[in-house]
Protein backbone atom coordinates (compact mmCIF):
# COMPACT_ATOMS: atom_id res chain seq x y z
CA UNK A 1 0.00 0.00 0.00
CA UNK A 2 2.73 2.25 0.77
CA UNK A 3 3.75 2.10 -3.19
CA UNK A 4 0.25 3.78 -3.98
CA UNK A 5 0.29 5.94 -0.94
CA UNK A 6 1.30 9.81 -2.04
CA UNK A 7 3.58 11.08 0.43
CA UNK A 8 2.84 14.53 1.82
CA UNK A 9 6.04 15.87 1.77
CA UNK A 10 7.11 14.67 -1.66
CA UNK A 11 4.03 16.33 -2.87
CA UNK A 12 4.80 19.55 -1.11
CA UNK A 13 8.22 19.53 -2.50
CA UNK A 14 7.35 18.20 -6.14
CA UNK A 15 4.85 21.18 -6.70
CA UNK A 16 7.23 23.86 -4.85
CA UNK A 17 10.12 22.64 -7.44
CA UNK A 18 8.11 22.28 -10.07
CA UNK A 19 6.39 25.83 -9.82
CA UNK A 20 9.82 27.26 -9.23
CA UNK A 21 10.56 25.36 -12.71
CA UNK A 22 8.40 26.07 -14.22
CA UNK A 23 8.34 29.90 -14.13
CA UNK A 24 12.41 30.24 -13.89
CA UNK A 25 12.29 27.77 -17.59
CA UNK A 26 9.86 30.17 -18.61
CA UNK A 27 11.50 33.36 -18.18
CA UNK A 28 15.09 32.82 -18.80
CA UNK A 29 14.23 29.28 -21.24
CA UNK A 30 11.38 29.21 -23.08
CA UNK A 31 10.32 32.44 -23.78
CA UNK A 32 14.55 33.60 -25.77
CA UNK A 33 13.98 30.39 -27.27
CA UNK A 34 10.73 29.82 -29.17
CA UNK A 35 11.37 33.53 -29.67
CA UNK A 36 14.36 32.85 -31.48
CA UNK A 37 12.85 29.79 -33.47
CA UNK A 38 9.77 31.59 -34.19
CA UNK A 39 11.72 34.36 -35.43
CA UNK A 40 13.99 32.84 -37.43
CA UNK A 41 10.92 30.85 -39.04
CA UNK A 42 9.07 34.23 -39.65
CA UNK A 43 12.49 35.39 -41.41
CA UNK A 44 12.68 31.93 -43.42
CA UNK A 45 9.24 33.24 -44.52
CA UNK A 46 9.76 36.32 -45.36
CA UNK A 47 12.77 35.52 -46.93
CA UNK A 48 11.06 32.87 -49.40
CA UNK A 49 8.09 35.14 -49.78
CA UNK A 50 10.53 38.20 -51.17
CA UNK A 51 12.16 35.32 -53.63
CA UNK A 52 9.05 34.15 -54.84
CA UNK A 53 7.68 37.91 -55.37
CA UNK A 54 11.18 38.69 -57.45
CA UNK A 55 10.71 35.34 -59.48
CA UNK A 56 7.01 36.30 -60.32
CA UNK A 57 8.71 39.73 -61.36
CA UNK A 58 11.48 38.35 -63.12
CA UNK A 59 8.49 36.59 -65.05
CA UNK A 60 6.53 39.77 -65.76
CA UNK A 61 9.55 41.41 -67.49
CA UNK A 62 10.56 38.32 -69.86
CA UNK A 63 6.70 38.27 -70.22
CA UNK A 64 6.98 42.19 -70.77
CA UNK A 65 10.26 41.25 -72.49
CA UNK A 66 8.52 38.77 -74.95
CA UNK A 67 5.30 40.88 -75.93
CA UNK A 68 7.58 44.02 -76.79
CA UNK A 69 9.61 42.01 -78.87
CA UNK A 70 6.80 39.90 -80.42
CA UNK A 71 4.67 43.90 -81.37
CA UNK A 72 8.03 44.91 -82.48
CA UNK A 73 7.96 41.71 -85.14
CA UNK A 74 4.46 42.65 -85.77
CA UNK A 75 5.00 46.30 -86.86
CA UNK A 76 8.02 45.34 -88.60
CA UNK A 77 5.84 42.98 -90.79
CA UNK A 78 3.58 45.35 -90.90
CA UNK A 79 5.37 48.34 -92.13
CA UNK A 80 7.23 45.81 -94.71
CA UNK A 81 3.60 44.75 -95.85
CA UNK A 82 2.48 48.15 -96.43
CA UNK A 83 5.81 49.37 -98.51
CA UNK A 84 5.22 46.15 -100.68
CA UNK A 85 1.42 47.69 -101.03
CA UNK A 86 2.89 51.09 -101.69
CA UNK A 87 5.50 49.71 -104.32
CA UNK A 88 3.09 47.46 -106.30
CA UNK A 89 0.62 50.44 -106.41
CA UNK A 90 3.22 52.63 -107.60
CA UNK A 91 4.33 50.28 -110.27
CA UNK A 92 0.37 49.81 -111.20
CA UNK A 93 -0.08 53.44 -111.45
CA UNK A 94 2.90 54.16 -113.72
CA UNK A 95 1.90 51.09 -115.99
CA UNK A 96 -1.30 52.71 -116.31
CA UNK A 97 -0.22 56.02 -117.33
CA UNK A 98 2.11 55.22 -119.48
CA UNK A 99 -0.37 52.52 -121.12
CA UNK A 100 -2.26 56.24 -121.17
CA UNK A 101 0.39 58.09 -122.61
CA UNK A 102 1.01 55.39 -125.19
CA UNK A 103 -2.30 55.47 -125.90
CA UNK A 104 -2.95 59.46 -126.71
CA UNK A 105 -0.10 59.44 -128.39
CA UNK A 106 -1.27 56.65 -130.74
CA UNK A 107 -4.39 58.16 -131.25
CA UNK A 108 -2.88 61.31 -132.34
CA UNK A 109 -0.71 59.25 -134.66
CA UNK A 110 -3.78 57.64 -136.11
CA UNK A 111 -5.49 60.81 -136.37
CA UNK A 112 -3.19 62.26 -138.14
CA UNK A 113 -2.40 59.68 -140.11
CA UNK A 114 -6.32 60.09 -140.84
CA UNK A 115 -5.98 63.55 -141.84
CA UNK A 116 -2.27 63.01 -143.83
CA UNK A 117 -4.30 61.07 -145.90
CA UNK A 118 -7.34 62.64 -146.12
CA UNK A 119 -5.75 65.77 -147.58
CA UNK A 120 -3.53 62.94 -150.05
CA UNK A 121 -6.68 61.42 -151.09
CA UNK A 122 -8.09 65.68 -151.75
CA UNK A 123 -4.97 66.06 -153.39
CA UNK A 124 -4.94 63.16 -155.51
CA UNK A 125 -8.80 63.20 -156.58
CA UNK A 126 -7.81 66.87 -158.11
CA UNK A 127 -4.97 65.51 -159.41
CA UNK A 128 -6.94 62.75 -161.32
CA UNK A 129 -9.54 65.12 -161.90
CA UNK A 130 -7.22 67.59 -163.59
CA UNK A 131 -5.50 64.87 -165.64
CA UNK A 132 -8.78 63.45 -166.71
CA UNK A 133 -9.73 66.66 -167.94
CA UNK A 134 -6.45 67.06 -169.70
CA UNK A 135 -7.00 63.36 -171.30
CA UNK A 136 -10.73 64.40 -171.58
CA UNK A 137 -9.65 67.27 -173.85
CA UNK A 138 -6.85 65.25 -176.02
CA UNK A 139 -9.12 62.69 -176.65
CA UNK A 140 -11.85 64.94 -178.15
CA UNK A 141 -9.11 66.62 -180.03
CA UNK A 142 -7.47 63.46 -181.43
CA UNK A 143 -11.49 62.18 -182.29
CA UNK A 144 -11.65 64.56 -184.18
CA UNK A 145 -8.82 63.22 -186.79
CA UNK A 146 -8.64 59.46 -186.72
CA UNK A 147 -10.82 57.27 -184.19
CA UNK A 148 -7.33 54.28 -184.08
CA UNK A 149 -4.85 57.27 -183.48
CA UNK A 150 -7.57 58.66 -180.49
CA UNK A 151 -7.72 54.92 -178.99
CA UNK A 152 -3.90 54.57 -179.14
CA UNK A 153 -3.50 58.10 -177.81
CA UNK A 154 -5.78 57.31 -174.96
CA UNK A 155 -4.09 53.73 -174.19
CA UNK A 156 -0.47 55.74 -174.37
CA UNK A 157 -2.09 58.33 -172.37
CA UNK A 158 -2.65 56.13 -169.56
CA UNK A 159 0.03 54.34 -169.54
CA UNK A 160 2.09 56.99 -169.42
CA UNK A 161 0.14 58.69 -166.32
CA UNK A 162 0.96 57.23 -163.47
CA UNK A 163 -1.59 57.74 -160.35
CA UNK A 164 1.14 59.69 -158.36
CA UNK B 1 27.33 -1.74 -19.78
CA UNK B 2 28.89 -4.64 -17.10
CA UNK B 3 29.28 -1.77 -15.01
CA UNK B 4 25.65 -1.58 -15.24
CA UNK B 5 25.56 -4.97 -14.02
CA UNK B 6 27.66 -4.79 -11.01
CA UNK B 7 26.17 -1.91 -9.71
CA UNK B 8 22.99 -3.70 -9.79
CA UNK B 9 24.67 -6.63 -8.23
CA UNK B 10 26.07 -4.50 -5.51
CA UNK B 11 23.04 -3.03 -4.82
CA UNK B 12 20.97 -6.35 -4.36
CA UNK B 13 23.66 -7.53 -2.40
CA UNK B 14 23.21 -4.48 0.09
CA UNK B 15 20.20 -5.66 1.54
CA UNK B 16 20.81 -8.96 2.22
CA UNK B 17 24.37 -8.30 3.77
CA UNK B 18 22.96 -7.06 7.13
CA UNK B 19 20.74 -10.06 7.27
CA UNK B 20 22.92 -12.65 6.51
CA UNK B 21 21.44 -15.29 7.99
CA UNK B 22 17.66 -14.96 6.38
CA UNK B 23 16.62 -15.74 3.25
CA UNK B 24 17.12 -13.40 0.54
CA UNK B 25 14.02 -11.43 0.01
CA UNK B 26 13.70 -9.98 -3.72
CA UNK B 27 10.27 -8.37 -2.84
CA UNK B 28 11.46 -6.35 0.31
CA UNK B 29 14.47 -5.84 -1.83
CA UNK B 30 12.63 -4.19 -4.91
CA UNK B 31 10.27 -2.30 -2.73
CA UNK B 32 13.01 -0.91 -0.58
CA UNK B 33 14.53 0.45 -3.92
CA UNK B 34 11.15 1.31 -6.17
CA UNK B 35 10.38 3.80 -2.62
CA UNK B 36 11.63 6.55 -1.43
CA UNK B 37 14.30 7.12 1.31
CA UNK B 38 15.17 9.41 4.10
CA UNK B 39 19.30 8.87 3.11
CA UNK B 40 20.87 8.19 -0.62
CA UNK B 41 22.53 4.77 -0.51
CA UNK B 42 25.09 4.80 -2.42
CA UNK B 43 26.85 1.60 -2.29
CA UNK B 44 28.29 -0.86 0.47
CA UNK B 45 32.20 -0.98 1.57
CA UNK B 46 33.22 -3.61 3.72
CA UNK B 47 30.11 -4.55 5.02
CA UNK B 48 29.05 -0.71 5.65
CA UNK B 49 26.59 1.37 3.42
CA UNK B 50 28.22 4.05 2.04
CA UNK B 51 25.48 6.63 2.16
CA UNK B 52 24.82 10.60 1.57
CA UNK B 53 22.80 11.48 4.87
CA UNK B 54 20.09 13.99 3.91
CA UNK B 55 18.44 16.17 6.29
CA UNK B 56 15.02 15.25 8.42
CA UNK B 57 12.86 17.99 8.42
CA UNK B 58 9.54 17.82 10.56
CA UNK B 59 6.87 19.71 11.55
CA UNK B 60 5.62 18.82 15.39
CA UNK B 61 3.91 19.65 17.89
CA UNK B 62 6.74 21.92 18.99
CA UNK B 63 7.27 23.28 15.64
CA UNK B 64 9.95 22.66 13.10
CA UNK B 65 12.51 20.04 13.83
CA UNK B 66 15.28 18.92 12.13
CA UNK B 67 18.12 16.88 12.09
CA UNK B 68 20.11 14.80 9.96
CA UNK B 69 19.18 11.26 8.52
CA UNK B 70 22.69 10.14 9.69
CA UNK B 71 21.60 10.17 13.11
CA UNK B 72 19.05 7.09 12.73
CA UNK B 73 23.05 5.10 12.10
CA UNK B 74 21.04 3.37 8.87
CA UNK B 75 18.59 1.85 11.12
CA UNK B 76 14.80 1.19 9.48
CA UNK B 77 13.44 -1.18 12.13
CA UNK B 78 12.83 1.98 14.56
CA UNK B 79 15.31 0.55 17.11
CA UNK B 80 17.45 3.81 17.26
CA UNK B 81 15.70 6.63 18.86
CA UNK B 82 16.56 10.30 18.18
CA UNK B 83 15.54 12.86 20.50
CA UNK B 84 15.28 16.98 18.86
CA UNK B 85 13.19 19.52 19.98
CA UNK B 86 11.82 17.59 23.07
CA UNK B 87 10.66 14.71 21.01
CA UNK B 88 11.77 11.34 20.52
CA UNK B 89 11.48 10.02 16.65
CA UNK B 90 12.12 6.59 14.97
CA UNK B 91 12.11 6.16 11.56
CA UNK B 92 10.50 2.79 10.27
CA UNK B 93 10.34 0.98 6.74
CA UNK B 94 11.28 4.81 5.85
CA UNK B 95 8.90 6.66 7.88
CA UNK B 96 9.54 8.80 10.25
CA UNK B 97 7.78 8.20 13.75
CA UNK B 98 7.29 10.18 16.57
CA UNK B 99 6.80 8.50 20.17
CA UNK B 100 4.21 9.35 22.66
CA UNK B 101 5.31 11.71 25.55
CA UNK B 102 5.96 8.63 28.13
CA UNK B 103 7.43 6.22 25.32
CA UNK B 104 10.73 4.59 25.39
CA UNK B 105 10.55 2.06 22.69
CA UNK B 106 8.16 1.60 19.81
CA UNK B 107 5.27 -1.15 20.17
CA UNK B 108 4.21 -2.94 17.62
CA UNK B 109 0.69 -5.22 17.37
CA UNK B 110 0.08 -7.99 15.07
CA UNK B 111 0.61 -6.05 11.96
CA UNK B 112 3.86 -4.98 12.67
CA UNK B 113 2.12 -1.23 13.28
CA UNK B 114 3.71 0.84 15.96
CA UNK B 115 0.92 1.53 18.68
CA UNK B 116 2.55 4.51 20.73
CA UNK B 117 3.80 6.30 17.95
CA UNK B 118 2.33 9.17 15.26
CA UNK B 119 3.81 10.31 12.22
CA UNK B 120 4.38 14.02 12.17
CA UNK B 121 3.79 16.03 8.80
CA UNK B 122 7.25 15.14 7.19
CA UNK B 123 8.82 17.83 4.57
CA UNK B 124 12.11 15.78 4.93
CA UNK B 125 14.89 16.09 1.50
CA UNK B 126 14.35 12.38 0.99
CA UNK B 127 16.39 10.97 -1.77
CA UNK B 128 13.57 11.76 -4.40
CA UNK B 129 13.45 15.25 -3.41
CA UNK B 130 17.40 15.54 -3.44
CA UNK B 131 17.39 13.89 -7.25
CA UNK B 132 14.55 15.80 -8.18
CA UNK B 133 16.56 18.91 -6.96
CA UNK B 134 19.75 17.95 -8.55
CA UNK B 135 17.29 17.35 -12.11
CA UNK B 136 16.37 20.65 -11.66
CA UNK B 137 19.90 22.06 -11.76
CA UNK B 138 20.44 19.88 -14.69
CA UNK B 139 17.54 21.17 -16.51
CA UNK B 140 18.16 24.87 -15.55
CA UNK B 141 21.93 24.41 -16.75
CA UNK B 142 20.88 22.54 -20.21
CA UNK B 143 18.07 25.29 -20.71
CA UNK B 144 19.64 28.52 -19.76
CA UNK B 145 22.87 27.81 -21.56
CA UNK B 146 20.70 27.04 -24.45
CA UNK B 147 18.93 30.20 -24.50
CA UNK B 148 21.95 32.03 -24.10
CA UNK B 149 23.63 30.65 -27.06
CA UNK B 150 20.83 32.08 -28.76
CA UNK B 151 21.65 35.70 -27.80
CA UNK B 152 24.95 34.94 -28.23
CA UNK B 153 24.32 34.44 -32.01
CA UNK B 154 23.79 37.21 -33.87
CA UNK B 155 21.57 35.26 -36.94
CA UNK B 156 19.80 33.36 -34.18
CA UNK B 157 21.12 30.36 -35.52
CA UNK B 158 21.23 27.43 -32.88
CA UNK B 159 25.05 26.57 -31.63
CA UNK B 160 26.29 24.43 -29.24
CA UNK B 161 23.74 22.52 -26.86
CA UNK B 162 20.92 24.50 -28.60
CA UNK B 163 21.25 22.50 -31.60
CA UNK B 164 20.48 19.93 -29.36
CA UNK B 165 17.89 21.02 -27.62
CA UNK B 166 16.17 23.23 -29.87
CA UNK B 167 14.26 19.97 -32.37
CA UNK B 168 12.98 18.64 -29.13
CA UNK B 169 11.73 22.02 -28.27
CA UNK B 170 10.24 22.49 -31.73
CA UNK B 171 8.75 18.41 -31.36
CA UNK B 172 7.02 19.73 -28.47
CA UNK B 173 5.57 22.80 -30.14
CA UNK B 174 4.75 20.81 -33.25
CA UNK B 175 3.35 17.69 -32.49
CA UNK B 176 2.08 18.56 -28.99
CA UNK B 177 1.28 21.80 -28.55
CA UNK B 178 0.12 23.23 -31.89
CA UNK B 179 -2.13 19.64 -33.13
CA UNK B 180 -3.39 19.10 -29.88
CA UNK B 181 -4.93 22.63 -28.69
CA UNK B 182 -4.77 24.42 -32.11
CA UNK B 183 -2.83 27.52 -33.67
CA UNK B 184 -4.32 30.25 -32.04
CA UNK B 185 -4.29 28.96 -28.27
CA UNK B 186 -1.05 26.64 -28.07
CA UNK B 187 1.24 29.45 -27.08
CA UNK B 188 -0.06 29.98 -23.46
CA UNK B 189 0.68 26.23 -22.42
CA UNK B 190 3.84 25.93 -23.97
CA UNK B 191 6.08 26.70 -20.96
CA UNK B 192 3.92 24.03 -18.98
CA UNK B 193 4.28 21.69 -21.79
CA UNK B 194 7.92 21.69 -22.40
CA UNK B 195 8.55 21.93 -18.37
CA UNK B 196 6.67 18.49 -17.94
CA UNK B 197 7.82 17.23 -20.73
CA UNK B 198 12.05 17.69 -20.34
CA UNK B 199 11.27 17.25 -16.37
CA UNK B 200 9.59 13.84 -16.17
CA UNK B 201 11.97 12.83 -19.01
CA UNK B 202 15.06 14.02 -17.26
CA UNK B 203 13.82 12.17 -14.06
CA UNK B 204 13.00 8.84 -15.85
CA UNK B 205 16.49 8.33 -17.21
CA UNK B 206 18.00 9.10 -13.49
CA UNK B 207 15.67 6.59 -12.45
CA UNK B 208 17.87 4.61 -14.74
CA UNK B 209 21.29 5.49 -13.97
CA UNK B 210 22.40 2.56 -11.86
CA UNK B 211 24.62 4.63 -9.33
CA UNK B 212 21.53 6.98 -8.53
CA UNK B 213 19.97 3.36 -7.92
CA UNK B 214 17.21 4.63 -5.53
CA UNK B 215 15.91 7.53 -8.11
CA UNK B 216 12.79 6.68 -8.74
CA UNK B 217 10.94 9.86 -8.63
CA UNK B 218 9.10 9.78 -11.90
CA UNK B 219 7.77 5.98 -10.49
CA UNK B 220 6.77 7.87 -7.25
CA UNK B 221 3.06 8.33 -6.84
CA UNK B 222 3.73 11.81 -5.09
CA UNK B 223 5.17 12.99 -7.74
CA UNK B 224 3.18 11.83 -10.91
CA UNK B 225 -0.34 12.63 -8.77
CA UNK B 226 1.31 16.38 -7.98
CA UNK B 227 1.97 16.69 -11.97
CA UNK B 228 -1.20 15.61 -12.62
CA UNK B 229 -2.88 17.92 -10.38
CA UNK B 230 -1.27 20.58 -12.24
CA UNK B 231 -2.66 19.40 -15.47
CA UNK B 232 -6.45 18.91 -13.95
CA UNK B 233 -6.20 22.18 -12.21
CA UNK B 234 -5.17 24.12 -15.72
CA UNK B 235 -7.57 22.36 -17.91
CA UNK B 236 -10.44 23.30 -15.27
CA UNK B 237 -9.50 26.95 -14.79
CA UNK B 238 -8.89 26.77 -18.66
CA UNK B 239 -12.23 25.45 -19.10
CA UNK B 240 -14.38 27.51 -21.54
CA UNK B 241 -18.32 27.60 -21.85
CA UNK B 242 -18.54 25.20 -24.81
CA UNK B 243 -16.09 22.75 -22.69
CA UNK B 244 -18.62 22.86 -19.53
CA UNK B 245 -21.76 22.55 -21.69
CA UNK B 246 -20.25 19.45 -23.26
CA UNK B 247 -19.67 18.02 -19.26
CA UNK B 248 -23.43 19.33 -17.87
CA UNK B 249 -25.66 19.49 -20.79
CA UNK B 250 -23.97 17.60 -23.48
CA UNK B 251 -25.43 19.10 -26.56
CA UNK B 252 -26.48 17.56 -30.03
CA UNK B 253 -27.81 14.52 -27.93
CA UNK B 254 -31.61 14.02 -26.02
CA UNK B 255 -32.48 15.13 -22.72
CA UNK B 256 -32.18 11.42 -21.27
CA UNK B 257 -29.10 11.07 -22.86
CA UNK B 258 -28.09 14.95 -21.67
CA UNK B 259 -28.48 13.48 -17.82
CA UNK B 260 -27.24 10.28 -18.53
CA UNK B 261 -23.92 11.46 -19.96
CA UNK B 262 -23.72 14.33 -16.89
CA UNK B 263 -22.30 12.23 -14.31
CA UNK B 264 -20.06 9.88 -17.08
CA UNK B 265 -18.48 13.46 -17.85
CA UNK B 266 -18.31 14.34 -14.33
CA UNK B 267 -16.44 11.21 -13.43
CA UNK B 268 -14.54 11.78 -16.79
CA UNK B 269 -13.30 15.00 -15.70
CA UNK B 270 -11.48 13.43 -12.83
CA UNK B 271 -10.45 10.20 -14.27
CA UNK B 272 -8.42 12.32 -16.78
CA UNK B 273 -5.44 13.17 -14.56
CA UNK B 274 -5.86 10.38 -12.37
CA UNK B 275 -5.14 7.92 -15.52
CA UNK B 276 -2.19 10.10 -16.26
CA UNK B 277 -0.53 10.05 -12.58
CA UNK B 278 -1.30 5.92 -12.76
CA UNK B 279 0.23 5.85 -16.60
CA UNK B 280 3.60 7.38 -15.39
CA UNK B 281 3.58 5.65 -12.07
CA UNK B 282 2.99 2.00 -13.43
CA UNK B 283 4.82 2.49 -16.08
CA UNK B 284 8.35 3.52 -14.49
CA UNK B 285 7.41 1.28 -11.12
CA UNK B 286 7.21 -1.65 -13.24
CA UNK B 287 10.23 -1.04 -15.31
CA UNK B 288 12.64 -0.77 -12.24
CA UNK B 289 10.54 -3.63 -10.33
CA UNK B 290 11.31 -6.22 -13.76
CA UNK B 291 15.20 -4.89 -13.63
CA UNK B 292 15.86 -5.02 -9.87
CA UNK B 293 13.54 -8.61 -10.22
CA UNK B 294 15.75 -10.11 -13.38
CA UNK B 295 18.68 -8.71 -10.76
CA UNK B 296 17.05 -10.79 -7.64
CA UNK B 297 17.34 -14.51 -9.65
CA UNK B 298 21.34 -14.23 -8.96
CA UNK B 299 20.69 -14.49 -5.36
CA UNK B 300 17.42 -16.42 -5.51
CA UNK B 301 19.17 -19.15 -6.86
CA UNK B 302 22.02 -18.46 -5.34
CA UNK B 303 23.75 -19.04 -8.31
CA UNK B 304 26.64 -16.94 -10.47
CA UNK B 305 25.89 -19.21 -13.35
CA UNK B 306 22.24 -17.68 -13.78
CA UNK B 307 24.36 -14.18 -13.61
CA UNK B 308 24.91 -13.61 -17.55
CA UNK B 309 21.14 -14.29 -18.19
CA UNK B 310 19.97 -12.05 -16.03
CA UNK B 311 22.46 -9.69 -17.04
CA UNK B 312 21.34 -10.39 -20.29
CA UNK B 313 17.80 -9.77 -19.66
CA UNK B 314 18.46 -6.83 -17.51
CA UNK B 315 20.46 -5.14 -20.39
CA UNK B 316 17.56 -5.78 -22.92
CA UNK B 317 15.17 -4.02 -20.64
CA UNK B 318 17.24 -1.53 -19.61
CA UNK B 319 17.50 -0.75 -23.31
CA UNK B 320 13.44 -0.51 -23.58
CA UNK B 321 12.88 1.52 -20.65
CA UNK B 322 15.62 4.27 -22.22
CA UNK B 323 12.80 4.43 -24.79
CA UNK B 324 9.90 4.55 -22.03
CA UNK B 325 11.24 7.38 -20.73
CA UNK B 326 10.73 8.98 -23.66
CA UNK B 327 7.74 7.59 -24.49
CA UNK B 328 6.05 7.78 -20.98
CA UNK B 329 7.23 11.75 -21.17
CA UNK B 330 5.76 12.55 -24.71
CA UNK B 331 2.51 10.49 -23.47
CA UNK B 332 1.92 12.39 -20.10
CA UNK B 333 2.99 15.65 -21.97
CA UNK B 334 0.76 15.26 -25.44
CA UNK B 335 -2.30 14.12 -22.82
CA UNK B 336 -1.84 17.38 -20.85
CA UNK B 337 -2.02 19.30 -23.83
CA UNK B 338 -4.86 17.21 -25.26
CA UNK B 339 -6.61 17.89 -22.65
CA UNK B 340 -5.88 21.84 -22.59
CA UNK B 341 -6.85 21.21 -26.28
CA UNK B 342 -10.61 19.60 -24.94
CA UNK B 343 -11.20 22.70 -22.26
CA UNK B 344 -10.28 25.20 -24.75
CA UNK B 345 -11.61 24.21 -28.13
CA UNK B 346 -14.51 26.87 -29.69
CA UNK B 347 -18.15 24.64 -30.69
CA UNK B 348 -18.28 23.86 -34.23
CA UNK B 349 -21.61 22.71 -34.63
Amino acid sequence: MDLITPEFGLVFWTAITFLFLLLILRKFAWKPILGAVSDREEGIKNALASAENARKEMENLTADNERILKEARLEREALLKEAREIKEQMIANAETEAQEKANKIIEKAQAAIESEKKSAMAELKNHVAGLSVEIAEKVVRQELSNKDKQLELVESMLGEATLN
Amino acid sequence: MLFLAISFAGYASEDSDPNKDEEFNAKEMILHHVKDAHEFHLWDWKGKPVSLSLPIILWTDNGLTTFSSSKFHHDDQGKEIVEANGGKFVKLHEKIYQLDANATSVAFDEEHHPTNAHRPLNFSITRNVFMMWVSVAVLLLIFITAARSYKKSKDGVPTGIAGFIEPLVVFVRDEIGKPMIGEHKYKRYMPYLLTIFFFIWINNIFGLIPILNGANLSGNIAFTCTLAVFTFIITTLSGNSNYWKHIFWMPGVPVPMKIFLMPIEIIGMFVKPISLMIRLFANITAGHVIILALMSLIFVFKSVAIAPVSVAFSLFITVIEIIVTAIQAYIFTILSALYFGMATEEAHH
